[in-house]
């Protein structure tokens, strides 16, 4: 009976401690021979464990997408394309008003005939999106106003859109393994980038923030042969607009510059803009409608690139349109409130276009990419920023690791001195949490971080601790005069208790530490977690096995190395 | 058998009272430091806190061959308008240097202003962005964190240029250093990152006191409760005396020690509640300084494995785990501590005090009332074998 017992008890252990060693060591994937030499083997461990950032180097953002400035950008909208609708069917409408206060936000429209109410509101709701929305009619006002709940939805789905124009940028940026998700609290709008390998997280920063707006617009000027009209100053255009810019007009300065020499000491020096533009709006075309968009050199220069652009068919088709009726023109490329070049329409043209200037080769690839990629539906603001450079990486795990090797050593030498021969099942308890730990933190998929070590040296403090209770007990319960066996068995049912009470007070903690803390701590309460869960493993089921072996084999043991 | 501690017998709860005293010395100093430190003007805060809990950025750059002076860095930041930087030459590696520089304050409103009242300039500036310095310059009113980050560069460039993009300093031949760290958290995420700390620390505590007071009495899930207190507020009397930066490795070491400090204060719970089945008449004073001699062995055996660790933690874990090293090296010393001389007495002076109020009914001599009254209290529950 006991016997079988303890057999089950051996072949349990065999097996989890194979499994941790093909998780551990065991190689992924094709297996071969130089798999089992030694670096073989090194090169399975550094695979196989996902070390967090701040071991491997790589940055870490997180940012946070302005979902407030979204709903008031969106309030703002419709308000405008509410009256513009209603004026469209041509219905009786005075002037809108929009509140974006305190979480208040609402649009409000006078109608200057009452009775039309219905029919004002149903020609809105033809066109404008206000689902969601409360919807109120007093006297002579119709308001919408967005409910809380609604706002959270509409929040939602900012951070959606943004993750996914956010992603689709960074894949295209060529970023290596990069992990990508919300943040924080639920409602928070963070999202967090993790970048392994990238130093410096400048560019790919700028990248994602930047808002790319291309628009097409005709300019007010005489068509070619005369030459595109231009003014020095912005109010010049101004004063010739008769001093106010009327509603269907634009004033853009016009920089299509090649002065790449600026002020190099003195970036926050800016220049005013000699050349400006008046632009009839509304745009031709805008940049929702682009299919593509890419960089382009022609002279193969990598300071000289353009880029070109081509259309989605709706967009063609009224970009055909209105160039074929306005032949010898000038047409506007305006790329972020900014005339980039104008030149006259020569022929009707479709679906193409070009944005020419001198762009380095690094600026126009993130420019056609930000094109492609769509605007973010609000700006998005950075709020922490960590970047772990490779050898700073190396120098914390050498440091960590070393200091962690040398303390294991030196416990290793104390239990064998100190407790002899039962020093030796301790100290195999002790490697196999440590190997069972590593092995489960790749189960879980988790990353070994600088605080997930320092979880890893703590977990093995509570095994050492463990071993210690359980092996004075047993010396106590022989001084006390009991035989070998009833020792143990006794020193272990006793230890145990107070075993459990100490790692179900730290699992407690350390398991409210994962749900409130943020990155590092969970990456320590994880390993912290594991750790302990498998020291009742190992130090009470293994070593216990390992003294019911000793003990099967001489049953009338007298004395025990201990 | 070879063993340090056979048999003791030491009167611990009678050397309660200076044990005690001693502990609110150190609270005291703690204290004094704290308040004083927060109400000198112009002097540093109560604690040196990290860019983690306060924002601002923190970075390690590496030197090639002839390092600058420290005062010579600081010097250099003058210039580029950072007045408040702290500049440390790293212990264990000789050529590199640790900056920190608190959050540029209204950089952001500043930045906000301009934009509104110069619409124009700043068209000006995105429309330069062709050109790297322009982008940086945007990038400092927009896309940063923490401007620290651009003007630590342009103050260090004043020593030679960075190591560019993904070359190291070594790859670099031109490059006089390069930045191979940064940490750079904004206001919001500071206050965010510093609450979270606190709760999360709180409610650790509270699961705590529950789990004991379940497991054992109201008495010790308070005395070990008050005992991790006092830990915590030791070792932060030691971060706030000698300005030790406290960053969120240091709350890991902190977490680290209030589970290391129950830890041990359960033992010794658990030894006094199994001693209470055994000993039905002794008093509770006794049996506690019975229990503590028990694990006395096991007490000295952990604590001094765990702060041998601590130690080769503190000499070798380097610059990045210096934080953490340090608190858990003053955590594991008064973990252990706290149990004898916090833990245990706040338990046996409670079930005095319940003790005491029974006796008024029932007259009974005094060790008697004691024993009763700890046993009713702690052995309710079935001693589990």
């Amino acid at each position: 009976m006991k016997n079988s017992s303890l057999l089950i008890r051996t072949a349990v252990i065999l097996a989890v401690t194979l499994i941790g060693f093909y998780l551990v060591f065991g190689p992924r994937g094709s297996v071969n021979a130089s798999s089992f030499t030694w670096a073989g083997i090194k090169k399975n461990l550094s695979e196989n464990i996902n070390l967090g950032l701040d071991l491997k180097g790589g940055s870490h953002l997180v940012m946070r997408v302005k979902t407030d400035d979204y709903l008031k950008k969106l309030t703002e909208n419709n308000k405008e394309a509410a009256l513009t609708a209603a004026k469209e069917a041509e219905l009786p409408v005075g002037d809108g008003t929009f509140v974006t206060e305190n979480n208040n936000y609402q649009v409000s429209i006078n109608v200057t005939d009452d009775s039309k109410t219905p029919e004002i509101i149903e020609a809105v709701k033809k066109k404008v999106d206000f689902s969601g929305w409360a919807e109120s009619v007093s006297g002579d006002t119709i308001t919408w106003s967005l409910p809380v709940a609604a706002q959270k939805v509409l929040k939602d789905q900012a951070v959606t859109q943004a993750e996914r124009i956010i992603e689709s940028r960074i894949n295209a940026f060529g970023v290596k393994e990069p992990t990508f998700a919300r943040h924080g609290a639920s409602d928070s709008g963070q999202l967090l980038l993790q970048m392994p390998g990238v130093e410096d997280p400048e560019r790919i920063k700028k990248l994602i923030g930047a808002e790319s707006r291309l628009t097409l617009m005709k300019v007010d000027s005489p068509p070619n042969p005369s030459p595109v009209k231009i003014f020095p100053t912005e109010q010049a255009a101004i004063q010739s607009l008769g001093g106010t810019i009327p509603s269907n007009r634009k004033v853009f300065p016009f920089s299509e510059r090649d002065d790449a020499a600026n002020d190099k000491n003195n970036p926050q020096d800016k220049k005013e803009p000699t050349q400006w533009v008046v632009l009839e709006s509304p745009a031709v075309v805008d940049g929702s409608e682009l299919r593509d968009a890419a960089a382009v050199s022609r002279t193969g220069s990598e300071s000289d690139y353009q880029i070109s652009f081509s259309f989605k068919p709706g967009g063609a088709q009224k970009f055909g349109e209105w160039t074929g009726k306005n032949i010898g023109s000038y047409m506007a490329v305006v790329l972020n409130d900014e005339v980039k070049s104008a030149p006259y329409i020569k022929s009707q043209i479709f679906d193409t276009g070009e944005i020419s200037g001198k762009f380095t080769k690094g600026t126009a690839e993130d420019l056609a990419l930000t094109l492609k990629s769509g605007a973010l539906p609000a700006e998005i603001e950075y709020q922490e920023e960590r970047t772990v450079g490779p050898s700073l990486g190396a120098d914390s795990i050498r440091a960590g690791v070393t200091a962690s090797i040398g303390g294991l050593v030196f416990i290793v030498i104390f239990m064998l001195i100190y407790y002899r021969g039962s020093g030796v099942n301790a100290v195999l308890a002790l490697l196999l949490n440590l190997l069972l730990t590593l092995a489960a933190l790749i189960v879980f998929d988790s990353t070994l971080t600088l605080p997930g070590i320092a979880g890893l040296i703590l977990g093995i403090g509570m095994a050492v601790d463990s071993n210690v209770l359980i092996f004075e007990r047993i010396r106590e319960e022989m001084r006390a005069g009991n035989s070998a066996a009833s020792a143990v068995n006794e020193g272990f049912d006793r230890a145990f208790i107070t075993i459990i009470d100490t790692h179900i007070t730290t699992i407690i903690s350390s398991v409210i530490l994962y749900m409130y803390g943020s990155g590092p701590i969970k990456g320590f309460a994880v390993t912290l977690i594991l750790g302990l869960l498998i020291n009742l493993f190992s130090a009470v089921f293994v070593s216990r096995t390992i003294f019911m072996w000793l003990l099967e084999r001489n049953p009338n043991m007298k004395k025990l190395s201990i | 058998m070879f063993e340090f501690f056979g048999n003791i017998n030491v009167d611990w709860m009678g050397i309660r009272k200076p044990l005690i005293a001693l502990s609110i010395l150190i609270l005291l100093a703690g204290l004094i430091s704290a308040v004083g430190r927060q109400l000198t003007p112009g002097g540093t805060d109560a604690f040196n806190l990290g860019v983690d809990f306060q924002g601002g950025t923190f970075i390690t750059a590496k030197f090639k061959g002839e390092k600058p002076s420290e005062d010579g860095i600081r010097a250099a930041l003058q210039t580029v308008g950072v007045n408040d930087s702290v500049i440390q030459s790293s212990i264990d590696k000789a050529d590199e240097v640790l900056i920190k520089v608190p959050l540029i304050k209204g950089a952001d409103e500043e930045a906000a202003n301009q934009t509104q009242a110069n619409v124009n300039a700043n068209l000006a500036a995105n429309s330069d962005s062709q050109t790297t310095d322009q982008a940086a310059a945007q990038t400092r009113e927009k896309n940063q964190v923490d401007s620290g980050r651009a003007l630590v560069k342009s103050a260090l460039d004043s020593f030679g240029k960075e190591a560019e993009g993904t070359k190291t300093l070594a790859e670099d031949e031109s490059a006089a250093y390069k930045i191979v760290g940064t940490d750079s958290v904004g206001p919001v995420a500071g206050e965010q990152l510093r609450n979270q700390a606190i709760i999360a620390t709180l409610l650790g505590m509270l699961g705590i006191l529950l789990f004991i007071a379940f497991r054992y009495d109201w008495t010790y899930a308070a005395g070990a409760v008050i005992a991790v207190f006092h830990d915590v507020l030791i070792t932060l009397a030691f971060f706030s005396v000698f300005q030790w930066e406290v960053s969120l490795t240091v709350l890991a070491a902190l977490l680290t020690l209030v589970g290391f400090s129950v830890n041990d204060s359960i033992v010794i719970f658990d030894r006094i509640r199994e001693n209470l089945t055994l000993h039905r008449n002794e008093p509770i004073y006794n049996l506690t300084n019975r229990s503590i001699n028990q694990t006395m062995s096991r007490t000295i055996i952990t604590g001094g494995l765990v702060f041998l660790s601590v130690l080769a933690l503190v000499l070798f874990g380097g610059e990045v785990l210096r934080g953490f090293s340090l608190a858990l090296f003053v955590g594991v010393i008064t973990g252990t501590y706290s149990t004898i001389a916090i833990a245990s007495p706040i338990a046996i002076w409670w079930q005095d005090k319940i003790g005491a109020a029974k006796a008024k009914i029932v007259e009974v001599s005094k060790t008697e009332r004691l024993a009763s009254a700890s046993r009713r209290s702690v052995s309710r529950r079935p001693i589990a074998r």
